[in-house]
């Protein structure tokens, strides 16, 4: 195998400028959308007492759950030691952070009083998984930033391996943390099961190889280096087998709430009467989300295109969001059950399934941690020797024979 | 008990204050109960157990006294916009699908001991007072409504747009998260929540008082006549029990 050599880009053309423009409008856009929400209070928004977590939430959450599985890669490389990954653990590493950066901010100018964030830094209940979440996010970040360090500088490369595996242990609680935040709510029905956490993980690994596979395809057609077939059909491999056990762990989940007597009216309302919630579920996480990218990927067809592999990490993503928006907002429309067995009414909406329609300003603030993502890995791979010069065959695969 | 310590010295002082500003003395021996005051220079005290108990059958349909004693006691001027508008007490219409029969009840925060509210809140902002009164820290609530997520009751409010007319004794703030307080400003005073003083005006369908003091009105109720909490399987051991449900 021959040495890889990493080099920054130019990052000098129409298009890198062109790219940087759009993000920072973006971003610019989320952070007038925040000031028009904290300004006026949230009764601009779609939220109510009822919803009280809309689409930044399902933004935000999303975007840390992609942020742990794109470490998956470097993981692998680091923890698994497979030689084959070496290449593109220092872009894994960085789009992790810029991932969960760009999902923190979602989720800080969504706060009531985001101006308060000190005082979630500085006091912390400890009963409270959000408070660990906290924690667990700010130290990923500063894990994987050590990480990327053992990475990029010779003299502290002996430290890589460790620094590689305590990474991806705490990748694993951070997404646990992440998915008990919804399974520790016992009252509410859509939530209310063990499952959640791992399935949570399965969806980072979904999740943040789509976002990786983009990003290298877009910097690396955008630069013109070279990126060979081995490690393309190595990600869409990949990417096939986490969409699969997706769709196998949805199975699951509602096969034993089914089981579960308890359960079944809010199964019912996902699956069958749930209107928007149903068809997301159905359309979006199912169809557009797991069975469409799995043709793309092991369809005869589609097996060796590229452009099929960029269009399934896509349609993974927006499946990933529309997953995310029925479990999130999805349990929160369905009705708390206050007195079973009783027809319930009430001034504060008890007994009705809740609505929902997010806005504008809550889109632009998704969105925007999106940008702000995506600018931070636009920024670092110009600053930072990240890339590999060249990811050809004979650099890529140990085993590839010239 | 461990959830008993959870009250550090910040939320207290920031009680001490509240209760300090609407410190008036009212008349005693205005309210028939066997409520014990606790002057306020005493700590709150974990002897006492506040707590509810609402008698359904004598709870009026169409009757909303309580509610109406609520909002105008903690200052909660709606904006016309029921979705977004605070409630922290409200009416709830039981109807029994298999006889049809038909119930009215307040519903409001339930004072659970174990508070899931203060469990999930990553600031401490949510808290239990020893007494067992459940309150929000408008100082230090960052606005992140993991707390109404939590609450199994849908007892709190999210405060969606800017408020006017507060009350000294119940400090409210955009962007902050809101519920029931039992009306703690009047309790340390010794006397009743505004809502069972209006309630007692006709129907007679509220009770307050100590669950812990085997003597007071509210104990020998729950004794004669037992009381349920709402969704006891919860385990959270609400402070507000019903009869006739
Ligand atoms: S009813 Fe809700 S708000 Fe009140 S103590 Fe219980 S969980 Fe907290
Ligand atoms: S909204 Fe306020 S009180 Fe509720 S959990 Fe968040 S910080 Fe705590």
């Amino acid at each position: 195998m021959k040495l890889i050599r990493y080099a920054s880009i130019d990052g000098n053309s129409n298009g890198y400028w062109g790219l940087m423009a759009l993000f920072a409008a973006f971003i610019l856009a989320a952070l007038g959308s925040s000031y028009f929400m904290e300004h006026n209070g949230h009764y601009v928004t779609g939220m109510t007492n009822q919803i009280v977590w809309g689409l930044p939430h399902v933004f935000a959450v999303f975007l840390i759950v992609a942020a742990s599985g794109a470490l998956n890669v470097a993981s692998i490389a680091s923890v698994f030691n497979k030689k084959a990954y070496k290449p593109l653990t220092r872009l894994s590493a960085l789009l992790a952070i810029a991932l969960l950066m760009g999902g923190l901010i979602v989720l800080v100018l969504d706060l009531g009083r985001p101006d308060r964030l000190i005082i979630a830094a500085t006091i912390y209940n400890f009963k409270s998984i959000f408070a660990w979440n906290m924690i667990l996010y700010s130290g990923f970040i500063g894990i994987v930033g050590v990480y990327l360090w053992t990475m990029m500088d010779e003299t502290v490369n002996k430290f890589n391996r460790i620094a590689g595996i305590s990474a991806f242990v705490w990748r694993l609680m951070l997404t646990t943390g992440t998915g008990s935040i919804f399974g520790f709510l016992v009252a509410r029905q859509g939530y209310d099961a063990a499952i959640m956490a791992p399935m949570f993980i399965i969806m980072s690994f979904a999740f943040g190889l789509a976002f990786f596979i983009l990003v290298m395809f877009a910097t690396y057609n955008g630069t013109g280096r070279e990126l060979g077939d081995a490690i393309v059909n190595r990600m869409r491999n990949l990417l096939g087998i986490f969409v699969a056990a997706i769709l196998y762990f949805f199975l699951v989940f509602h096969l034993t709430n089914l089981y579960a007597t308890e359960h079944h009216g809010v199964e019912a309302f996902i699956l069958r009467d749930g209107g928007v919630f149903t068809n997301l579920f159905w359309i979006g996480s199912i169809i557009i989300g797991g069975v469409v990218p799995l043709l793309m990927v092991y369809g005869p067809f589609c097996k060796k295109s590229r452009k099929a592999l960029a269009v399934a990490s896509v349609l993974v993503i927006i499946g990933g969001l529309a997953s995310m928006y029925v479990i999130i907002i999805g349990g929160q429309a369905y009705p708390l059950q206050l007195f079973p067995g009783m027809e319930v009414s009430s001034s504060f909406f008890d007994g009705v399934v809740n609505t929902y329609s997010p806005t504008l300003p809550e889109l632009m603030l998704g969105l925007g941690g999106v940008a702000l993502s995506l600018i931070i890995v636009t920024l670092a791979v110009k600053a930072l020797d990240l890339l590999p010069v060249s990811l050809a065959d004979s650099v890529a695969d140990p085993h590839h024979k010239d | 008990m461990k959830t008993d310590n959870t009250t550090d010295t910040s939320k207290r002082k920031f009680l001490g204050g509240a209760a300090a500003v609407a410190g008036i003395t009212i008349a005693p021996g205005v309210l028939l109960q066997t409520v014990q005051a606790k002057p306020d220079d005493q700590a709150v005290s974990n002897k006492v157990r506040w707590g509810m108990l609402i008698d359904t059958n004598k709870c009026a349909d169409g009757c909303t006294d309580c509610v109406t004693a609520c909002n105008s006691e903690h200052g909660l001027a709606g904006h016309d916009r029921p979705e977004t508008d605070t409630q922290y007490i409200r009416k709830v219409t039981l109807k029994d699908k298999q006889t049809g029969h038909v119930k009215t009840l307040p519903v409001m925060c339930q004072h659970c001991e174990t508070a899931p509210c203060a469990d999930v809140c990553p600031t401490g902002a949510s808290f239990k007072r020893e007494d067992g009164i459940v309150l929000v820290d408008k100082h230090i609530c960052i606005g992140c409504r993991y707390c109404m997520m939590a609450c199994p009751y849908k007892a709190r409010s999210f405060v969606h747009e800017d408020v006017y007319d507060q009350k000294d004794h119940t400090p409210r703030g955009k962007g902050t998260v809101e519920s029931c307080t039992m009306c703690v400003h009047k309790v340390d005073k010794g006397e009743n929540p505004a809502c069972v003083t209006a309630c007692n005006k006709e129907h007679k369908a509220m009770y307050f008082g100590d669950l812990n003091d085997a003597n007071s009105e509210i104990s020998k109720r729950l004794k004669e006549h037992g009381g349920k909490q709402i969704r006891a399987d919860l385990g959270l051991n609400p402070g507000v029990r019903y009869q006739g449900v």
